[in-house]
């Protein structure tokens, strides 16, 4: 048994969960997840290991029909285990609240068990024990890659689901979430199904007479996966394709955030034939589960995307543990330059899409941008005027552009850096200021006068705040183009095709965008420079991070004499 | 208005009903062909006339390469994303399977080979290669490449455009599936000439590829003959490459005719003579199986058939022995049989012309061990046959038959087989029995052959290259490698600031 019922995750109705309503909507979501009737007992939950032993037996549900104030007290992200709630039955355990960000509701809730290290070390061994028999060496690439295919059909059979649940869970409009996260994430394991079988080595010649040389590419093994709440679907594909047509089976932990499409796609995984165990969903908390996957002993390898802060802390706990391989996808202060040949208007547009797409939650967003001093004034201006045209609002609504930001924490953490802009001296040319009501909405805003020291140039907001500052020279853009510890994108915009030339080449950053941002593909190779990460996601090069190369050098004719 | 084939298999291995149009593919459409004319095709196992198809010639080639190479400027080529392109191929390959046993059914029809070996190689491997090309559509890439400060310079495979393809009759949907993966995958528009012996299949494939949704004009598929249809491809001023697979004679033709026009590419998959080594350290049942495998497979109408077979001195009565009594296991007939290994082979011509070979071997002084007789009163069979006892210039030892005649030639050590082997125009493939895998290795280094098998014979990935040294061809079919016969390479330089 696993955790997750087979087609429970299923709204319903053609999958309109708004027809459900609200809080009740929610609760009844979480009941069909869990697998229980609301009488308040969670039976199994959590290890949606792919026939893994499930765990969580001793758990108790805690009701989402608490009281106002027990829901008040009720940590909205729980960072620490033992943080406790308690249940109608008087028992005690830690619980992470789920949260419907376009209403700011509560709509479902799953326990975050004692037991989850435990959970981690049965889904590796789970995984170990698929990767030793029935995945790995022990299957075709043509097989791999028509497991992937036959996946790919079942999530573009189910894409309007998949989107609701991500409108649901992450708040950005289904229209987005379903037509580009699903429908990339489709092409993603197209693409790697694609690679499944065609990992090849070398042959090297040594000596033709006596002796030759040739590589293995390996699957590494038992990989964790650790992915972030922006693009739930999207981090999961790029991690899980690349890993599965390597070869390699995967602990899967999605953010506590937004796990809901991992679940479903934890069943589709079934559906579409993979061995149980090749895949294990894990959905935890970064200081239990993470850190379990960080620091385990039989976790041959490590993928993470998010913050740097964490991602230092997932390379510490390697470099601690069993020096497992660690590729790592982080955060960004990625700057934008336009240049005064740019074609204004256009450039204007993929800013406003580097820095607002997604709401700013982006890791490349393009937060900073640097225009010449000669169109300055006239490029901000279009600019703000693209800005305001982007409606930001209920993401079930088609008209939507954007929706809120993901959660309480971060629209706090959004906020506290539109406040600190204002107080170190920077001005609002655009938004700035809270919407009343529910929500956690964040209107477009664009802070100018700014200066290098200052937070919002400094740091990653995740948000959609943009700081414009001017420049009179490329040198002089370059140079501020570059002054961050960060290197994962950037942009320039120039009708100056050298210039376009030497920019891109003085730029420090895993992807320089030309008259364009933001745009990525699933055989462009995708990854940060400097502190924005190790290793490189998509393309052929992702193969790299899931390979270990093994050298068989074969000797048929030479003898050797002893002693030496 | 061509017209349409229906047929209804009542057979002990497949019941099912075939039907589609026998036209000339053109532009996403079936039509009769320009003159008119028809092509009868003909059922080996008994000789009789099972339909007939529509026939292409010169005309209908030309029409063909306008609508290719429009489809090539407009809506293919570098109209079309890679990843659209695999789609679709994908798509194509999905259709191929909920075909598959119809396909294979046709192809016991048409060709004569067992039902059995059609579903589990031909269609397969068919499949498999539409499949796996599906997958590379995407990831065809150039270089970047670092020269100096002021330049930047990369590559980009770009497809050639309007291609040929011409096939032969031995394993008709894997070839047309060999030619077309990588030739679509890699962007170009294609006018395929199917064998007039085994026209079938392609045309069940060519309406697949509509329904896939492959646009009009992408693949043509035109039945007719070699001096015709194939003069016509390999000498046409717009086909920017020709690729073919058979007789190293016609593919002379082919490469002729293209040096004396455009100067089309030309990759060529020919014939092969090629040597399968039974060292005295080998497992000798599975050597025997794998050589009974290497020459009658397919009815020993293979190019890369293990047709001479060297045996160490010290093991060649065993081997012999235990060779002769295996082959004669194998059960001959109808090919919807379900204990069939072998049919009819292909044509009348072909019967002929083997016979004609085994009568020169008779003529000549060789011993016929085993067979050397057809089989039965009506169709093409002949007995599987072994000659012993030959010598180097005889003519069942030099050329390639291309039926069940493999020749038996006994060998001293590691240095005369060598020898004997690389004594051939030819240099398709080989095998290797030996437990001695120090030996393999080096014997293998000695072999001039574009495949050595180590240990078997006879097998093909979809993953792994396949093609000729010598006069075997030109090029590679396969893998990664056919890729690079489907793309010409363009370098960019971009100036960054040298002035003059």
């Amino acid at each position: 048994m696993t955790g997750l019922q087979s087609s429970r995750l299923s709204l319903g109705g053609g999958g309109d969960f708004r027809g459900l309503g609200g809080l009740d909507a929610g609760f009844k979501l979480l009941l069909e997840l869990s697998g229980v009737d609301g009488s308040g007992t969670v039976e199994e939950l959590f290890v949606v290991g792919v026939g893994s032993p499930v765990i969580t037996r001793d758990s108790e549900w805690v009701s989402c029909r608490q009281s106002q104030e027990q829901e008040e007290k009720a940590p909205t992200i729980c960072t620490d285990t033992k943080q406790t709630t308690a249940s109608p039955s008087g028992s005690s355990l830690p619980v992470m609240d789920r949260i419907a960000t376009k209403m700011s509701d509560k709509f479902c809730r799953y326990p975050s068990t004692n037991s989850s290290v435990k959970d981690i070390d049965v889904a590796v061994a789970a995984a170990r024990e698929a990767f030793r028999t029935t995945w790995g060496k022990n299957v075709t690439g043509i097989e791999r890659g028509r497991l992937l295919n036959k996946l790919a059909d079942l999530m573009e059979r189910d894409a309007q689901v998949l989107g609701e649940l991500e409108c649901l869970n992450n708040g950005k409009p289904l229209k987005i979430a379903r037509d580009f996260d699903v429908g990339d994430s489709v092409a993603c394991l197209r693409y790697y199904a694609g690679w499944a079988d065609k990992i090849v080595g070398q042959s090297i010649e040594i000596d033709s007479k006596t002796k030759f040389a040739f590589t293995k590419h390996d699957p590494i093994g038992v990989c964790a996966q650790i992915i972030p709440w922006n693009y739930p679907i999207n981090m999961w594909a790029w991690k899980v394709a690349p890993a599965l047509a390597c070869g390699c089976t995967i602990v899967m932990k999605p953010s506590e955030f937004t796990p809901l499409t991992a679940l479903k796609l934890s069943e589709l995984i079934v559906e579409a034939g993979f061995p149980p165990g090749v895949i294990n969903t894990i959905p935890s908390l970064g200081s239990v589960g993470g850190a379990a996957l960080s620091s385990h002993k039989d976790v041959d390898k490590i993928a993470f995307t998010g913050s740097t802060v964490t991602g230092r802390k997932i390379m510490a706990a390697a470099a601690m543990s069993n020096l497992k391989k660690v590729s790592l996808e982080l955060g960004g202060k990625s700057p934008h330059l336009v240049f005064e040949s740019a074609d204004l208007d256009q450039a204007a547009n993929w800013v406003a899409l580097g820095i607002l797409y997604n709401t700013g939650q982006d890791c490349t967003a393009g937060s900073r941008v640097y225009v010449q001093d000669t169109i300055y004034d006239k490029f901000l201006q279009i600019l703000i005027g693209k800005a305001k045209e982007l409606v930001i609002g209920d993401g079930f609504d088609e008209k939507s552009g954007g929706g809120p930001v993901v959660s309480k924490v971060q629209y706090d953490k959004v906020w506290s850096y539109i406040e600190s802009g204002k107080q170190e001296g920077a001005k609002l040319a655009l938004g700035g200021v809270k919407r009343s009501g529910k929500g956690y909405f964040v209107d477009p805003t664009i802070f100018t006068d700014i200066t290098p020291e200052m937070k919002i140039v400094k740091e990653e907001i995740f948000g959609p705040v943009l700081s414009v500052g001017k420049f009179s020279t490329e040198e002089e853009a370059i140079r501020l183009a570059n002054d961050t510890t960060y290197g994962l994108g950037a942009g320039l915009h120039s009708s100056d095709a050298n210039q376009c030339m030497r920019v891109s080449n003085a730029l420090e950053a895993g992807t320089v965008w030309v008259n364009q941002y933001n745009l990525l593909y699933n055989n462009v190779p995708f990854g940060g420079k400097k502190q924005s990460g190790i290793g490189r996601e998509l393309g052929s090069h992702a193969l790299e991070e899931y390979t270990s190369v093994k050298a068989i050098q074969w000797n048929f004719g030479e003898k050797l004499d002893w002693p030496l | 208005m061509p017209q349409t084939f229906t047929y209804v298999f009542d057979t002990p291995v497949y019941k099912g009903t075939s039907s589609f149009s026998t036209g000339i593919f053109i532009n996403g459409k079936f039509q009769d062909g320009s003159e008119g004319g028809y092509i009868d095709v003909i059922n080996p196992t008994n000789g009789k006339v099972i339909t007939k198809v529509s026939e292409g010639t010169a005309k209908d080639v030309d029409v063909a390469v306008e609508a290719a190479q429009k489809a090539f400027d407009t809506v293919w080529g570098l109209n079309c994303p890679g990843f659209e392109r695999g789609k679709l191929l994908y798509k194509l390959s999905e259709l191929m399977t909920a075909h598959a046993d119809e396909f294979a059914a046709l192809e016991a029809l048409d060709n004569g080979k067992t039902f059995g070996w059609a579903r589990k190689a031909d269609i397969e491997a068919a499949i498999g290669s539409i499949r796996y090309y599906a997958g590379w559509a995407d990831k065809i890439q150039g270089n970047t490449i670092e020269t100096t400060k002021d330049k930047i310079a990369y590559t980009t495979h770009e497809p050639l455009g309007v291609v040929g393809q011409i096939i032969p009759w031995n394993f008709p949907l894997m070839m047309i599936s060999w030619k077309l993966g990588p030739a679509l995958a890699a962007g170009n528009t294609v006018i395929l000439k199917p064998s007039e012996f085994t026209p079938l299949t392609a045309l069940l494939m060519a309406q697949l590829t509509v329904e896939a949704g492959f646009p009009p004009g992408v693949v043509n598929i035109i039945n007719g003959y070699g001096t015709t249809v194939g003069h016509a491809l390999s000498h046409h001023m717009h086909v920017e490459k020709v690729a073919f697979t058979g007789s190293t004679l016609i593919g002379r033709k082919v490469l002729e005719a293209a040096s004396k026009t455009n100067l089309k590419d030309v990759s060529l998959e020919l014939g092969g003579k090629s040597p399968n080594i039974i060292f005295d350290d080998c497992d000798i049942e599975q050597a025997v199986n794998w050589t009974v495998h290497g020459i009658f497979w397919n009815h020993g109408q293979a190019c890369c058939a293990g047709s001479r077979i060297f045996v160490h001195e010290k093991i060649y009565d065993e081997f012999l022995h235990r060779f002769t009594e295996k082959t004669k296991s194998l059960k001959i007939g109808d090919p919807f049989a379900a204990d069939s290994y072998q049919g009819p082979q292909v044509s009348q011509q072909q019967y002929d012309r083997i016979m004609s070979y085994i009568d020169s071997g008779k003529e000549a002084g060789a011993t016929v061990h085993l067979g050397g007789s057809r089989w039965g009163n009506e169709g093409y069979f002949i007995e599987p046959t072994i000659f012993t006892e030959t010598k180097p210039d005889m003519r069942i030892v030099q050329e390639e038959i291309f039926g069940p005649v493999g020749v038996v030639i006994k060998f001293h050590d590691d240095d005369d087989v060598i020898r004997q082997a690389n004594d051939t125009v030819y240099g398709l493939a080989s095998a290797i029995f030996t437990k001695n895998i120090d030996r393999a290795l080096k014997t293998s280094q000695r072999l001039r052959a574009g495949t050595t098998w180590i240990n078997c014979a006879n097998q093909l990935h979809a993953q792994i290259p396949f093609g000729g040294f010598k006069q075997s061809g030109i090029g590679r079919e396969l893998g990664e490698y056919a890729l690079q016969h489907y793309t010409a390479v363009k370098a960019v330089h971009i100036n960054l600031g040298h002035e003059i």
